[in-house]
């Protein structure tokens, strides 16, 4: 009899315990982000969530050197440690022919998402292939390329007398790329560790690519035709080529051991009072507002990536789109979350989290463009912005461009030419290699 | 089948009836061994020899289609492979070399009366027992042009150790010194210390200089042990990846390894990078026999 109660109380407590686990299971949504402070704020509007429905949404973050690996392990191993991912905009291709991605056409087209969100942000965020009516994410964090300044450096009265005396024209935020690397020289002191600019430098992932394309696309240059896959012509046309060598002069203005720099470093560069321009994706900046992380905050200004010679002025696009995994168990919950995210109020409140919203409503408000020093600068980069190719083999690409500009950059090797026309020719038979062109 | 016949008749022992006999002990130590090696060494080797021979990419869900030796025929006509394979073999060389004589003369100083000799030997040793990712975000700050210790010691100003392509591979390979020289020491203390005495005292008897008792008498009966030496810090030094890759990312220091790691783990060329790593093993492979061959001879002499 004893025996009998113990193994009735034993069953009931198992069966207890695992319908609680299945609720809990049911009523919870993992999503994948690298770790910054959007995804804190993701985190906290997450938090909201579940005060609204009881859904409990646990944003897990991993450095963004490992975002990418980590992100497709999991999709290769087809696991659902994951529900959605806020994956990288050049990860479209791969996520979406790979199968990794659930289709969000129906979805998109639904609740009108190529109107509610920018332009971009549905272009370069969400459909893949370009133009083909067929999305993949809702596009979660907006993000482009900005620079930010030293304010005090540059209303220095002397300095502006010495500026004006040497260039002819006033210190003021660089209207074009000429004056960019005119400031970034003028400021270059390596005597009283004072230097004049902070780029992208590093040749791991995407870095390099994203530093010169604010160059390329701002000088007229096009990495290749989207549509046919066409590169020769266009990565080594003279635009791309003056690009380069635009790019690899503010090289020279640099802080010392700036061989391999990216957001981390770029940031630094603003704090520890090492140059007097620096560039990075606005979704860095929040930190550099805050007098606990810049002791320089106050004196800290933001512009836009400058035009090119011939007026162009364009960015590179950084940012990310969330997708729903199509390996979770929970696409239905999942597809909950994000009929709650794209509603105006969660915009907005995501946008006063800190959060850079692609709802072009949101955008184009008062509120927003005034929230901070620099939303007004991200509002008008958005609307020009370019991105890197979004094709599965996104990657090989990358790595080709980091193999070709990298030693040109950074080492001296060969001419700007020289270094365009092999990276043409690795894309050409890259793209041959995948069937995309003959 | 002479193992199940010892089973059996262990099976019908007394012994085996009291509990587990010795053999049964002795299989379920080895089965779990053995079980491990198949599932995680065995197994993926084979697998992975399979996928070389395919155009297989673990990012997408296509199948994995036979393209023969082709994955080999482009890795051996890459020039980027073969300067990854230069590099490696550079760094290699510096590497070992560098640890071999740091090492082997430190261990010369410390083999003969000195105080503190215990504690001295401990403090040294410190570097290997620290993790690699640790030594090099260690290193990378020590290197740093801005703030770095080195420049500052060394009045070297701005000097840039990691953002030269030039210095690159030598300031990995320095840091990579710094940290595995006090194996090779270790090594060569046992090997010194086990060297007959009265050997010396023969010499010192004969009027026999320093130089001549080095080459004829230490360097010879050390000499196997330093082998070891080399062949362990050789292999160790041919996979480096850790170190390289959190100082620099310099394409002149891009070693082998961390071209193997981006083309599997970021660039998803799965087949690819199969056969890459086929072609590094039988390379490590290849090296390792010469230098067995050689210890053999040496041991022989």
């Amino acid at each position: 009899m004893r025996k009998l109660v113990t193994s009735m109380l034993a069953g009931i407590g198992l069966t207890l315990a695992c319908g609680t686990s299945v609720y809990a299971q049911e009523k919870s949504l993992t999503i994948f982000w690298a770790e910054w402070d959007p995804a804190n704020y993701l985190q906290e509007l997450g938090n909201e969530y579940e005060k609204e429905t009881g859904v409990k949404i646990t944003v897990e973050t991993t450095p963004w050197a490992d975002f990418q690996t980590k992100a497709f392990t999991e999709f290769n191993a087809h696991g659902d440690a994951y529900d959605l991912v806020v994956g990288d905009s050049q990860w479209l291709g791969a996520g979406s022919t790979g199968g990794h991605y659930v289709d969000l056409t129906d979805f998109f087209k639904k609740h009108d998402l190529g109107n509610v969100m920018a332009p971009a942000t549905v272009k370069y965020y969400a459909e893949y292939p370009g133009n083909s009516g067929k999305y993949w994410a809702i596009p979660l964090e907006g993000d482009a390329v900005g620079w930010s300044y030293r304010k005090d450096w540059f209303e220095d009265p002397k300095e502006k007398e010495a500026f004006k005396a040497k260039y002819g024209y006033d210190l003021d935020v660089p209207k074009d790329f000429k004056a960019l690397r005119d400031i970034a020289e003028f400021f270059h002191r390596p005597d009283q560790k004072r230097y004049g600019i902070a780029i992208y430098t590093d040749n791991s992932y995407d870095a390099m690519a994203m530093g010169f394309e604010n160059a390329l696309f701002s000088y007229g240059g096009e990495l290749g035709d989207y549509a046919t896959y066409k590169v020769d012509g266009h990565i080594n046309s003279d635009k791309a080529v003056a690009a380069l060598d635009a790019y690899k002069e503010l090289y020279k203005f640099t802080p010392p051991g700036w061989a391999k720099s990216f957001f981390v470093e770029d940031n630094q560069a603003i704090t520890e009072n090492l140059a007097a321009m620096s560039m990075n994706f606005f979704a860095f900046f929040p930190s550099l507002i805050n007098e606990a992380s810049n002791p320089n905050a106050k004196n800290t200004g933001f512009f836009a990536n400058p035009p090119g010679p011939n007026g162009d002025q364009f960015a590179a696009l950084g940012g990310q789109g969330i997708s729903v995994i199509s390996y979770s168990k929970k696409q239905d919950e999942a597809m909950k979350f994000l009929e709650w995210f794209i509603k105006d109020e969660t915009q907005k409140k995501w946008a006063a989290l800190g959060g850079y919203t692609c709802s072009a409503a949101v955008l184009k408000s008062p509120e927003f463009q005034s929230a901070t020093p620099y939303n007004k600068a991200f509002y008008e980069t958005m609307f020009k912005v370019k991105d890197f190719w979004a094709v599965p083999e996104y990657a090989e690409l990358l790595q080709q461009l980091n193999q070709r500009i990298y030693p040109y950059m950074i080492g001296g090797d060969g001419t700007a030419k020289e270094t365009l026309d092999a990276l043409a020719a690795d894309w050409n038979a890259t793209f041959k290699k995948y069937g995309r062109v003959q | 089948m002479a193992t199940t016949m010892i089973t059996t008749l262990d099976r019908s022992s007394r012994a085996a009836t009291r509990g587990l006999s010795d053999i049964s002990i002795r299989n379920l130590f080895i089965v779990p061994t053995v079980l491990f090696l198949i599932v995680f060494n065995i197994f993926p080797l084979i697998y992975s020899l399979g996928y070389s021979f395919t155009d297989f990419r673990a990012s997408t869900n296509a199948p994995a289609n036979f393209v023969g030796l082709q994955n080999y025929r482009d890795l051996l006509n890459d020039p980027y492979v073969w300067s990854n394979f230069a590099i490696t073999a550079k760094y290699v060389i510096i590497s070992v070399a560098g640890q071999l004589l740091v090492g082997f003369g430190v261990a010369m100083l410390l083999n003969r009366d000195i105080p503190l000799k215990g504690l001295i030997t401990t403090l040294l040793l410190l570097p290997m027992m620290l993790s690699m990712a640790v030594v090099g975000l260690f290193w990378k700050l020590l290197y740093d042009p801005s703030w770095g210790v080195i420049n500052y010691a060394l009045g070297l100003g701005n000097f840039e150790w990691l953002a030269d392509p030039k210095m690159a591979l030598y300031a990995v390979a320095l840091t990579d010194i710094w940290m595995w020289s006090p194996f090779v020491m270790l090594l060569s203390l046992a090997g010194l210390s086990a060297v007959p005495k009265h050997l010396y005292e023969a010499a010192a008897i004969d009027r026999a200089g320093p130089f001549y008792t080095f080459f004829r008498i230490t360097l010879p009966l050390v000499a196997p042990i330093l082998m070891i030496a080399v062949i362990f810090r050789t292999m160790e030094a041919f996979k480096t990846f850790d170190l390289a890759y959190i100082l620099t990312s310099q394409p002149t220091a891009e070693l082998i390894s961390i071209r193997l790691y981006k083309m599997a783990f970021q660039e998803w060329q799965t087949g690819r990078s199969c056969a890459m790593a086929y072609i590094v093993l039988i390379m490590v492979l290849a090296i390792t026999n010469i230098y067995v061959k050689y210890l053999n001879k040496v041991k022989e002499r």
